[in-house]
């Protein structure tokens, strides 16, 4: 039974890298990263599942917390990023380039 | 050990403290509140005044003590212990270092109150007092160290005080070279202090670094290393205390305000390189040769000094040569190891030269900073005071019975011929002739005959109190230190020369009478002869001369400045030059300048990856981690 879940979750984590990688809207790489932060909650309340405790479903809570927190600070960058340019394409944002 | 008392350590630190708050004062409060001259000076009184407190109060105990157990010491706190050397800033007071300690504060304490007076209307007055004080307190530190290290420290003091003040009146470039030659010159000598400190410490200091314990295990010291460590010590003492071949510094020094030259020739600095051989005495004593090279090197001196001082024309420069000369005598006492008698040359020397010094600075200051003799004359009359202090400071000088000049330099040459050094007691005695003259020419050219400036003649007046009291009190010292000495052939105890004795490692030659009427009739001939030349020529007025032939060559001292500069300054520069232009930039540089470029090569090549995209920094992440948990997994297997 286990395994099920797990394919679910590496799916929704593959899903979430490769929207990082290939998405250039902000918008949609901050989704993709919460996608991939849930598909790590999914696997941890799987396992707390099979091994009958709760220690899974004590660090799944923090990763929501942590993720609510993550997302106010991260729409701050946002709506930031948009004053500067105007823009929210991540390929605008290169000054980092050597 | 000796007693260990705790007001040592206070008698540097007074000066110390004061200079720093001073120092403060001037900078921070200075320039916004017009602070008045007079809170400064008593500001920079109190801690010369109160460490001669003190030194009275160290004397007095050390007299309590028996004789050969007089040593006083104070272990302020560990200063660095690394393998075998453990040095304390520690302070030791033996009889040798409390005769020192009593004159130089008393006499710093003097020269303190009257550069109140003489330094009146200067903008920089609380600069001069904050340098004063670290002078007096470095030298003081010099004179209580209780090891060659802490020694050293005030060594260097007196070294960096002497620059700043030399070069205090600062908007003339001159002044600034001057300071700038005496801190060079006794940099020279310094790292002869250095590696004499070095070679004494390989020797013997494994077992403690301390005079007493050095002087404890002198004995082990092989004669070679002895040897080295008693030249290279005297180089460092040649920079100090200005003789051949380093004395070129001083003669310069007249360019800071007359009270710094009373200071320097007086109290502090120059005098520290006669008690640094003083209390090196238990090397010295062992090692005759080194004794008759210190010995030559400073009677030279003392009549290459003499000849210089009898062609100049500044009134300062005429007592810059003639404090040279008699740094010559003490070190051809020391050289022949009559360290008690280059001691007694030392303290009565320091009262009459900071008297002639201080009465130069009151003719200088009444006739509005003019230093040439040759527009001074007549004084007497408007300037008894100073007129009366100097001529006795002028008679103690050049050696006149019964001032105290006397029995300290006749003690120096009796000892040189009782030691059989006739040599050395001739040119001693042809020098006392020659000091006689030159003093007694400039006292002659100044104060009698006629005026040859009228018109500052008109306006020259007696300085102030606060300035002649002080030459009064070194007139009374330079009248009667001399007694403190008496030699047995005039019913004297030669007091100070036992108060020295448990302090110096000494071997008193065979008092003979016949050779000590010898000494004493050919030093008061000379004396008599030399006073009279200057009469005869200078006695009622004479013209400034024009100097011919050997004279103009004497006048330019001997060109030694323009030599040195040709065979040491000129080749330095050149080779500056060459290390710059060509060494330096083709040589040196290049391994670094190709590290430079290696690096910006690398940075290049790996600038690639830095694409600027934030999509592919999180490839990177990724990749990475996926290696990092695929090596976990492995290793974790």
């Amino acid at each position: 039974m286990i395994h099920n879940y797990l394919f679910l979750s590496i799916i929704l984590f593959c899903l979430g890298i490769v929207g990082v990688i290939s998405r250039r809207n902000v918008f949609t790489v901050f989704m993709s990263i919460e996608l991939m932060l849930n598909a790590a909650n999914l696997a941890f309340i799987a396992f707390s599942r099979v091994h009958q405790n709760m220690d899974g479903h004590v660090l799944a809570m923090m990763v929501m917390a942590v993720a609510a927190a993550e997302a106010a600070l991260a729409l701050a960058v946002v709506i930031l990023l948009h004053k500067h340019k105007s823009k929210l394409d991540t390929n605008v944002f290169s000054l980092l380039k050597g | 050990m000796g007693q260990s008392v705790n007001y040592l350590g206070l008698i540097p630190l007074f000066p110390l403290l004061g200079s720093v708050l001073i120092g403060l004062i001037h900078v921070f409060a200075g320039k916004k509140f017009r602070i008045s001259e007079k809170f400064y000076g008593i500001l920079a009184c109190v801690g010369p005044v109160l460490s001669f407190i003190l030194a009275l109060k160290t004397f007095v105990a050390l007299k309590a003590l028996a004789p050969e157990s007089r040593f006083l010491c104070h272990k302020a706190f560990t200063w660095f212990s690394v393998g075998e050397l453990h040095i304390d800033m520690g302070f030791l007071a033996d009889p040798l270092s409390c005769l020192m300690l009593l004159f130089v504060t008393f006499i710093g304490s003097l020269i303190h109150i009257y550069s109140i007076g003489y330094m009146g209307g200067d903008k920089n007055y609380g600069k001069f007092f904050s340098y004063m004080n670290l002078f007096l307190g470095a030298m003081l530190v010099l004179v209580l160290g209780d090891s060659p290290v802490v020694m050293f420290v005030g060594w260097e003091g007196v070294g960096l005080c002497s620059y700043l003040l030399i070069s205090f009146y600062s908007e003339d470039r001159s002044n600034v070279l001057a300071g700038n030659k005496a801190f060079i010159v006794n940099r020279i000598g310094d790292l002869g202090f250095v590696l004499g400190m070095a070679f004494l410490f390989w020797g013997i200091g494994a077992s403690g670094f301390d005079f007493l314990s050095l002087k404890a295990h002198s004995g082990n010291l092989t004669p070679a290393i002895a040897l080295t460590v008693c030249l290279l010590l005297f180089v460092g003492a040649t920079g100090k205390s200005a003789q051949i071949p380093l004395y070129v510094w001083l003669p310069d020094a007249m360019a800071g305000p007359t009270p710094v030259s009373a200071l320097i020739h007086a109290a502090t600095m120059v005098t520290a390189g006669v008690y640094m051989v003083a209390r090196f005495s238990f090397i010295y004593a062992n090692v005759e040769l080194a004794g008759n090279i210190i010995a030559w090197v400073g009677i030279l001196t003392a009549l290459l000094a003499a000849i210089f001082g009898m062609f100049q024309d500044d009134i300062k420069k005429v007592l810059a040569y003639s404090t040279v000369s008699q740094l010559g005598y003490m070190f051809a006492g020391v050289g022949v190891a009559a360290y008690s008698a280059g001691i007694f040359h030392v303290f009565t020397h320091a009262f009459f030269k900071a008297l002639l010094f201080l009465g130069a600075g009151s003719v200088i200051y009444a006739l509005h900073h003019q230093q040439n003799i040759w527009k001074m004359g007549g004084l007497k009359s408007k300037m008894p005071k100073t007129y009366f202090t100097m001529v006795i400071g002028a008679l103690a000088l050049s050696g006149c019975p019964p001032f105290s000049g006397f029995f300290s330099k006749d003690e120096i040459l009796y000892s040189a011929l009782a030691t059989g050094h006739y040599g050395i007691w001739m040119v001693g005695v042809l020098v006392a002739g020659m000091t006689a003259y030159y003093t007694f020419r400039m006292i002659f050219v100044v104060f009698h005959g006629t005026p040859r400036d009228q018109h500052a003649f008109d306006h020259a007046k007696e300085s102030p109190a606060v300035m002649t009291v002080p030459l009064i009190i070194l007139a009374v010292g330079a009248l009667f230190a001399g007694f403190l000495n008496l030699p047995a052939i005039f019913g004297g105890s030669q007091m100070v020369t036992h108060w020295l004795a448990p302090s110096l490692t000494e071997h008193h030659p065979h008092a003979s009478l016949f050779i000590e009427i010898i000494a004493i009739g050919a030093s008061v001939a000379a004396f008599v002869i030399g006073i009279k030349i200057a009469y005869t020529k200078f006695g009622q007025g004479a013209p400034a001369p024009e100097f011919k032939g050997f004279a103009e060559f004497a006048y330019h001292k001997f060109y030694v400045d323009e030599l040195y500069h040709a065979i040491i300054v000129q080749p330095y520069k050149a080779i500056g030059s060459i290390i710059w232009k060509t060494l330096e930039p083709n040589v040196t540089d290049s391994p670094v300048k190709a590290a430079s470029k290696l690096y910006m090569a690398i940075g290049t090549a790996f600038k690639v990856f830095q694409v600027g995209y934030v999509r592919i920094y999180a490839i990177y992440m990724i990749v990475g981690l996926s290696l990092m948990s695929l090596f976990l997994s492995q290793s974790l297997n």
